[in-house]
């Protein structure tokens, strides 16, 4: 098992930051570009869900922990915001807890879409932690 | 490290060339430099040109359905061009790729 992590301030501009960072890491599987792709949609999806809701825009540290074990690649994204109160609901396709902001409400949706399983655990007042798992080179051997 | 986004009207038509990643940090000056110009000129067509664009998120679906739903209240329209293999799946994904009609790449001006 390899693993990696880092924590970085709340901000936008870091989304960015984050998803390349994850997959300079996951390039030693020797990923697709697709996988990759779906990887870096994924954490992009994670973290910027930590930026809007979970800190709502103010000032909170997220905390990104990856880790390989085989070709199985474990991305978790870690906050410590409002939380969410009903996750089944967070989780529904279209859902928006702020249709004003002209969110497509896809955010689970893509991180399901794009990565094997998807785990969502979270708690009101203390934070969420959204797990992810995709296996690399999967689907050619 | 913002990419950059160029904006170009002719006539009733805004093109709107995309910057490389569409995330939520760009998407937020998508909408506003483009509604800008829906504000300040009469469009009745956006063109979104996807040709250097590698990345996008939901997001940037976000940007373009409130563009959409914009142009549709007063009749105009958005269509896509120069879209690549990676944007076309985010798009079908989505489930908007047959909101947004696609075109030819016009040739750019020098």
């Amino acid at each position: 098992m390899e693993k990696m992590s880092f924590e970085m301030e709340s901000r936008a501009c870091n989304e960015q930051f984050a998803r390349v960072v994850v997959a300079v890491f996951l390039s030693r599987l020797d990923p697709t570009v697709e996988e990759l792709d779906d990887v870096k949609t994924a954490v992009s999806e994670a973290v910027t869900n930590c930026v809007i809701h979970g800190y709502e825009e103010g000032e909170g540290i997220i905390r990104v922990e990856v880790s390989l074990e085989g070709r199985t690649a474990t991305v978790r994204v870690i906050d410590h915001g409002v939380g969410i109160a009903d996750v089944k609901k967070a989780m529904e396709p279209m859902y928006t807890s702020c249709p004003e902001k002209e969110r497509s409400g896809m955010g689970f949706s893509f991180m399901e879409a794009f990565m094997d399983e998807l785990k969502v655990e979270s708690e009101p007042g203390k934070g969420t932690v959204v797990t992810m798992t995709k296996i690399i080179g999967g689907t050619e051997q | 490290m913002k990419g950059s986004i160029r904006y170009d009207k002719e006539n009733t038509t805004l093109y709107v060339r995309l910057p490389e990643d569409i995330d939520h940090y760009i998407s937020e000056d998508i909408k506003a430099g483009t509604d800008a110009y829906l504000e300040k000129s009469c469009i009745r067509c956006i063109v979104f040109d996807f040709s250097r664009t590698v990345f996008m998120d939901s997001s940037g679906v976000g940007a373009l359905m409130g563009r959409y739903k914009r142009m549709k209240e007063k009749g105009g329209c958005v269509m896509i061009c120069g879209v690549g293999d990676r944007i076309r799946r985010i798009l079908r994904i989505a489930a908007i790729d047959t909101l947004l009609p696609e075109i030819e790449k016009k040739e750019s001006k020098s």
